[in-house]
């Protein structure tokens, strides 16, 4: 356990430092910072000295080792758009990320769990093909269009007169179809509840939830097919196996298979795959966010980009870096828990 | 040359809303930009979004009317003493948002640090200094005599002098102003505007709420609280307002002005702008572009119309000069000149009739439609056998590779923060000297010393019917040689709920006038 935690942390300061090393090496194609903090007319000789202030002027070697330096003290320097410390600017933007993510792991828990098993048990079932066939629509789907199509259905609405409303079932699809809309379109409203820190909670209000619901949903619409199909194929897959077919010989209930034995094995690839995928939810919430101008990390690295706000770029990639490092050891040492036979070492087995 | 400039002018758009008391204005708006100010220090940067912090928070000493009048705001009335000195009386019992009062020594205050502002200062260029008469009479004098002493003037928002002065708890001085990092002035902000701010979080939102003292009690304004959301998904902004999270957009993407227009909930207001969108050709690279009548050929080649109609969708105007109408330069006859038998026929002439090829690069994201547009002129050129390669970039990419004129055809977009034309001859087409900084963005090269001359000449007469003759010479003169590709000026587009009354507080500067604004 201890080799096990000793390899990963000296993994995520190497997965740190080569990250820095690379946001160093592409700044100079980021563009000029420069360009957001002056206006137009100011002359190249005003620009010049701001340069030479700043440090943009020094070598690209000395310009790293500076921040290196910085670095292991715990200062990743200052967001020239923000001017802050760029680590505080993140503190502030993650919780909001983090929130969004939640809020999407929610979603996709509850809904690939149950409808992946009711799909292995019953594959034959309408319902069943009609899971299966919505998801494959809702992974081809970008996350961008589906953001975009749940603004004008839910927060703008729809007035739908496709049929003849004098008849009666035309009358009955039109209202069908037709959506009040209502939901926030954007942010994360006013009703925030204060945690810790920098941590403003939106799950504690009504008005907080409600700013949730869309970015939650569209997040989770690009993960949860996936879930739902792996969930599925691995349930299928130990329904068949030897001990599964042993416990129905026994007359165990069927529940008692199904949810008790079957999911917890179905369940360990999952956990895999899932781990990897809380990490990649992350990176999208870059697009999420900035549909829903969500304020969290994933808008604010955006943002960084078209400024050139290198400090806040290059700080930005090494806490999401860290953050990968961190969710795969939590998801190695819960797959232990999960499954005793496997063993963490710190060489591979 | 004496001479009392009529003081209430401008004040016809108040005389004729109705007269409410700022005790009524209890109404809230909620308001997405595409951005939020990056700072509370209004002398940190020259910007829109800064400006319209200004017209919130602060209040110029005069500002600009719809019609690129002038209406006195903090200043009662102005005389000309003499060719050099403007004298303004300040109005009485005018109180900061911290309870001072302002006095003469504020306004002069903010003038000396204006001119410590890196943004700033060379719009104060002109100016030598500001004289104190009394505590509410001063006088701004000119080295030379200045034509533009009142359009500058918008620029003086006075500072609580007091508020501002002296030193923050770690020894920082509170009037510093800092480009880059934590300042006083950057976090505290004391004007004497409609607004106050009362929270802000970067990025988020700002909130403001009405100032209890403001001097203008005549302001029909009504609104007390204001939040404002920075939006930057064109999308995302609109959809804020169709779905009711918002009452006020701006910018509106061209592409959802229909959608707003039909929307039975919500109004539209355009108008022409005054930002000129153009392409310089580089002279210094391009041989070919040295020949008039090559650079004639081009802007025969160019369907402005067609790119307005088009590729704006109605949104723009179609340009062939820099100034704008209602501009001293403006010159009415200068109307786009689409031929492109007459192109073919130039290009023949200067004996490129096999036409030559070329490099293009144009920005993706700092103009509406930029990169759109780029293509569209690269094609347009190419029936004139010129052959474009065309590059576009962000930004953030683009423009150090414009400082350093990295293609044949380079697009850029100017407003004179001037608003007089003199300023896009300046930055534009006078011959590029890197001593005196003139033609810092003239990447044409193009280079015309007596058109420099005649400009410099209109830019110390005071008499502004002789000067607008002069400029609008100047603008004939570019256009019969060529020195630019003008294309179009980018109109404005604000949106609103049908109640929100935004038309009478908006202008061509983008700078809404809120202090004022109505909700019903």
């Amino acid at each position: 356990m201890l080799a096990f935690l000793v390899q990963r942390i000296s993994q995520a300061l190497l997965v740190m430092f080569v990250i820095s090393v690379i946001a160093f090496a592409i700044q100079d194609g980021l563009g000029d910072p420069l360009q957001e903090m002056v206006g137009m007319s100011v002359s190249e000789e005003e620009r010049e000295a701001i340069r030479d202030e700043l440090g943009l002027n020094d070598p690209m070697v000395v310009q790293y080792l500076r921040f290196a330096g910085n670095a292991l003290q715990g200062d990743l320097g200052n967001s020239y758009f923000y001017s802050k410390p760029t680590l505080e600017v993140i503190a502030e933007h993650l919780p909001a990320t983090l929130e969004l993510v939640i809020g999407a792991s929610l979603i996709i828990v509850f809904l690939s769990v149950p409808i992946g098993v009711y799909a292995a048990i019953r594959p034959q079932a309408w319902l069943s093909k009609f899971f299966m066939g919505v998801s494959t629509v809702g992974i081809s789907i970008p996350v961008f269009l589906t953001a975009i199509v749940l603004i004008q259905l839910f927060s703008i609405g729809v007035a739908v007169n496709w049929f003849p409303s004098d008849t009666g079932w035309g009358q009955w699809l039109n209202d069908f179809f037709t959506t009040e809309g209502g939901l926030p379109s954007y942010g994360r409203g006013d009703n925030l509840t204060h945690l810790f820190g920098t941590w403003n909670s939106g799950f504690f209000s009504e008005g907080g939830l409600m700013h949730l619901v869309l970015p939650s949903v569209s997040l989770a619409s690009i993960m949860l097919p996936l879930f739902i199909r792996l969930i599925r194929a691995e349930m299928m897959e130990v329904l068949q196996s030897d001990y599964i077919r042993y416990a129905r010989a026994k007359g165990l209930s069927a529940g008692r298979i199904n949810f008790l034995h079957a999911l917890k094995n179905t369940m360990l690839p999952v956990i895999t795959v899932g781990g990897v995928q809380i990490g990649i939810m992350v990176a999208y919430t870059i697009l999420t966010e900035t549909v829903f101008q969500w304020p969290g990390v994933g808008l604010m690295f955006l943002e960084a980009i078209t400024r050139s706000d290198i400090p806040l770029i290059v700080a930005y990639l090494m806490v999401v870096g860290l953050i990968f490092v961190i969710t795969n050891t939590v998801v190695d040492l819960v797959y232990g828990l999960v499954n005793p036979t496997v063993k963490l070492t710190g060489k591979k087995a | 040359m004496k001479k009392l400039i009529a003081a209430f002018v401008g004040s016809m758009a108040l005389a004729a809303a109705p007269v409410a008391l700022s005790a009524e204005a209890t109404k809230e708006l909620k308001m997405a930009y595409d951005a939020d100010p990056v700072t509370l220090d209004i002398h940190e940067q020259l910007s829109g979004g800064i400006l319209q912090l200004s017209h919130m928070t602060f209040d110029p000493l005069l500002r600009w009317t719809q019609d690129l009048g002038f209406e006195p705001r903090l200043a009662e009335s102005w005389e000309r003493i003499d060719d050099k000195t403007m004298r303004f009386k300040l109005r009485e019992g005018v109180e900061f948002h911290s309870g001072n009062e302002l006095t003469a020594k504020d306004v002069k205050f903010t003038f000396d640090r204006l001119k410590q502002s890196q943004d700033l200062k060379a719009i104060f260029q002109p100016f030598s200094e500001l004289k104190i008469i009394d505590d509410y009479t001063f006088e701004l004098v000119t080295k030379e005599p200045y034509p533009l002493l009142l359009n500058t003037a918008t620029y003086i928002f006075p500072m609580d002098s007091e508020f501002y002065t002296g030193k923050t708890e770690d020894g920082k001085d509170k009037s510093a102003i800092v480009k880059h990092g934590n300042s006083f002035a950057s976090e505290n902000l004391s004007g004497t505007g409609p607004y106050i701010v009362t929270e802000r979080q970067q990025g988020v939102r700002v909130e403001f709420e009405r100032f209890d003292d403001y001097w203008d009690t005549e302001s029909p304004g009504n609104v007390g609280k204001i939040t404002l959301t920075p939006i930057k998904e064109n999308a995302t902004r609109v959809s804020a307002l169709l779905s009711g999270g918002v009452d006020f957009i701006a910018p509106v993407p061209p592409t959802d002005l229909e959608r707003i227009k039909q929307d039975p909930n919500s109004s539209l207001v355009t108008m022409s702008g005054t930002r000129i969108i153009l392409f310089h050709m580089n002279q210094e690279r391009v041989e070919a572009f040295k020949n008039p009548k090559v650079r004639q050929a081009i802007a025969y080649a160019i369907n402005q119309e067609g790119i307005a109609a088009k590729i704006m969708k109605g949104f723009a105007t179609p340009a062939a000069q820099m100034s704008p109408a209602g501009y001293q330069g403006h010159n009415e006859s200068l109307t786009p000149r689409f031929d492109v038998a007459k192109a073919q026929q130039l290009m023949k002439e200067a004996g490129y009739e096999d036409g030559f090829t070329i490099t293009m690069m144009a920005p993706n994201n700092r103009y509406v439609n930029d990169d759109k547009i780029a293509q569209a002129v690269a094609a347009m050129l190419a029936r004139i056998n010129i052959k474009v390669d065309l590059k576009t970039l962000p930004k953030a990419q683009y423009w150090p590779e414009y400082d350093n004129r990295a293609a044949d055809m380079m697009m850029i977009g100017w407003h004179a923060d001037t608003e007089d034309s003199a300023n896009f001859y300046e930055f534009l087409t006078f011959c590029p000297d890197a001593d005196s900084g003139s033609g810092q963005y003239n990447a044409g090269n193009y280079c015309n010393p007596e058109i420099d001359a005649l400009v410099q000449k209109a830019n110390v007469e005071t008499d502004l019917d002789k000067r607008a003759a002069m400029l609008q010479e100047v603008e004939q003169r570019l256009y019969d040689d060529a020195a630019f590709v003008p294309l179009h000026w980018q109109d404005l587009a604000w949106a609103s709920k049908k109640n929100v009354n935004i038309e009478p507080v908006l202008n061509v500067m983008n700078f809404p006038y809120l202090g004022d604004l109505v909700v019903e």
